[in-house]
């Protein structure tokens, strides 16, 4: 899918020399149509041997019934290593125990940053708490004008916030994943500095639509610091001037009393149990979870490795700005493994924005937030009393 | 009396000719609107697919929930405002603007013909894109005008006031082509001895708008009144492109909600429900269209 898609057709010919007798056939698809497309092939009986999935919507799949559990195989397998891959990583492939999908790439959210505009407002660090943050933010904010904000959180994405919310210690979902647990004490923390952040003005109340022009902002210093993945590494590296490029860093993420949690994101490679070869794609899947393979692959995409193993080689090992992804990815956590979960997160914002925008106090929009999900869940929890579920 | 009797081997081959578009219309337009009726009185999603016996029928659950959510509520609001506002104000340029073009004092007709109808023919996600960069809060030219006037920055697609009046200045901007070649055409059928004796017996221009231009063009008003609402109605590409239904949902349509409950979520049971209740709403609004027209005849 997307860039992965063209790569891994430049791996594969090691691959066929390695395993002479299989051919590989690699169809690529537009991210934005994958989703769709994978569904449609499972109800017309056309799915794929093996795929790639986000895997968020790896449980989705298993509510399908469409993946092929993978932990004999992993158990049995010389080059797959389930303890050398980051463990929140390999949390978000299993559902209720059982392993789905083997992790590809990997995706968390770190902090870029202005290294001397920091400096220059006396945080010659990046902060590791939630309060010095903050207090970082407001000496930025003191030095900047109207149109200059410290931090920038679009407020249509929801990473942002369910991050805070995880580092609060919010399981999100309770009751096994039947209810919204977001007006509970724990998420209501993490929202409440989430909105005091637009509320003094230290992060903007813009959607992504009203940045045209990211790298332009950053390099006027019209923002300092910004949430994101590890694509802006390359994005950030060709995009600013040279003169910009030792004014700019980045860090693990701040949590309420020290380093904090982030987000397991990324691809996982999926057996489907409709597959008729499924020996023959799981060699692939071995082949391509080789930390040798995973190095060339990130040389050619800059998607980083799931594998420790892997993040020793120099190319990554010597990567200052990859250094806090490195860190990040010992504390990624998945998001609730619920089927449901993309249509719960969308709503997330929706209400976000509601509180940010101050159409809504914090506790109102959360507690509007738990009635749409527990709407939204109401179809699980039918079936999980069906004992349909597990 | 003589009674007309239609042989019944006549009656064989009329259906004979008949079967091709009738099995057509069948197999691709009946078929799938009873299967989505029925698909909106069940729950059918995700689970659905998975395994056709975790779906329920509901009856008219999703219909009675549907009325229940304020977000239907909202993007019927929003539709609403788009199609009462958006609508007459396209009629109204694309009618200013076929009268100007009919104008004996303009010159270059073809010219802005072909410059106003334009719009209506390129691709609508690339406008849409232009758009954006016209709207920048920053950067954007309408807000460099304003300033200059001393107005103060517009957040046009960020504000939810302001969304909305973005979306239909676009939308109005980009179909008013291709009414205004209708009514060109309604004005040339109109003819010119009518003004000519209004004229001599004194009538002014406004006079003569309103006693012959307006009932002369009538039908061509209803037939391009009507056809616009119905599009209108189906809002969807402009704030999927734009502003994805926001800010706080404040440019989502019905039909924008409908893509998301199907396409996005796979509830295809309420997609169906909302799609039916859009289909009642469209079909009063050209009802009451209708009527007003037969009243005013």
């Amino acid at each position: 899918m997307g860039r992965e898609g063209e790569v891994v057709a430049q791996l594969l010919p090691d691959f066929e020399k390695e395993h002479p007798g299989i051919r590989v056939q690699v169809q690529q698809i537009p991210w934005s149509a994958a989703h769709e497309k994978l569904l449609t092939a499972y109800v017309g009986d056309a799915t794929p041997d093996i795929a790639m999935l986000g895997n968020t919507w790896v449980p989705e799949f298993v509510a399908l019934d469409a993946l092929e559990p993978l932990d004999s195989r992993v158990a049995s397998s010389k080059d797959i290593v389930r303890s050398d891959y980051f463990q929140g990583i390999w949390d978000t492939n299993t559902v209720g125990n059982v392993t789905y999908g083997i992790p590809w790439y990997v995706d968390t959210r770190v902090i870029f940053y202005r290294s001397d505009l920091l400096a220059k407002a006396g945080c010659p660090q990046m902060p590791s708490t939630w309060a010095s943050w903050r207090q970082c933010m407001v000496q930025l904010k003191s030095r900047m004008n109207d149109h200059q904000y410290p931090l920038l959180i679009p407020i249509t994405e929801w990473p942002p916030i369910v991050i805070l919310g995880l580092q609060a210690g919010s399981p999100l979902l309770r009751d096994d994943g039947r209810f919204g647990g977001f007006s509970q004490p724990q998420f209501m923390k993490a929202f409440d500095f989430y909105v005091q952040l637009f509320r003094d003005r230290l992060a903007p109340p813009f959607a992504g639509t009203e940045i045209s022009n990211l790298y332009q902002e950053f390099e006027r210093g019209n923002i300092a610091m910004y949430i994101s993945g590890p694509w802006q590494i390359g994005e950030f590296s060709t995009r600013l001037p040279k003169d910009m490029q030792d004014k700019w860093m980045t860090a693990a993420l701040p949590g309420v009393d020290g380093p904090g949690v982030s987000l397991a994101g990324g691809a996982s490679l999926s057996l489907f149990r409709g597959s008729k070869h499924k020996a023959e794609a799981w060699q692939l899947m071995e082949f391509l979870s080789r930390p040798d393979v995973q190095v060339r692959f990130h040389q050619l995409t800059g998607d980083l490795p799931p594998r420790r193993a892997a993040w020793n080689d120099p190319v990554l090992s010597g990567n200052k700005y990859a250094a806090a992804f490195h860190e990040q990815l010992e504390r990624a956590v998945p998001t609730p493994k619920v089927p449901e979960w993309e249509q719960i997160a969308t709503k997330i914002f929706e209400h976000g924005e509601r509180a940010v925008r101050g159409n809504q106090t914090a506790e109102q929009a959360m507690a509007a937030l738990d009635r749409d999900v527990d709407r939204i869940l109401e179809k699980r929890r039918w079936l999980m009393d069906q004992k349909a579920l597990q | 009396m003589a009674k007309l009797r239609i042989p019944s081997e006549a009656n064989t081959a009329a259906w004979f000719f008949l079967a091709p578009s009738l099995a057509l219309i069948g197999v691709f337009f009946f078929l799938p609107v009873v299967a989505s009726l029925l698909l909106s009185i069940t729950d059918f999603d995700i689970y659905g697919i998975a395994n056709p016996s975790n779906t329920r029928f509901v009856g008219l659950d999703n219909y009675s929930r549907l009325l229940r959510t304020p977000d239907f509520w909202l993007a019927l609001r929003n539709t609403f405002y788009f199609a009462f506002v958006g609508g007459p104000l396209t009629i109204a340029v694309s009618l200013g603007a076929a009268l100007l073009l009919s104008s004996k004092l303009v010159r270059f007709k073809g010219f802005f013909r072909t410059i106003y109808f334009t719009p209506f023919v390129t691709t609508l996600v690339a406008v849409a894109i232009v758009w954006k960069y016209l709207y920048h809060t920053r950067y954007g030219l309408f807000n460099y005008g304003l300033g200059m006037i001393g107005i103060g920055p517009i957040d046009w697609l960020g504000d939810p006031h302001w969304a909305m009046p973005s979306i239909i200045l676009m939308a109005v901007w980009k179909s008013f082509g291709y009414n205004m070649l209708i009514f060109i055409a309604g004005l040339q059928a109109i003819p010119e001895d009518l003004y000519d004796a209004a004229e001599i017996d004194g009538a002014s221009a406004v006079r003569r708008f309103f006693s012959i231009t307006l009932p002369m063009l009538a039908p061509t008003l209803v037939f391009v009144s009507v056809i616009t609402m119905i599009g209108y109605f189906q809002l969807f590409a402009e704030p999927y492109v734009m502003t994805q239904g926001g800010p706080l949902r404040s440019t989502t349509s019905v039909v924008l909600l409908m893509y998301e409950e199907g396409f996005r979520w796979w509830r295809m049971g309420n997609a169906a429900a909302i799609a039916f209740v859009l289909f009642i709403v469209i079909l009063l609004a050209t009802l009451v269209q209708f009527r007003l027209q037969k009243e005013r005849a």
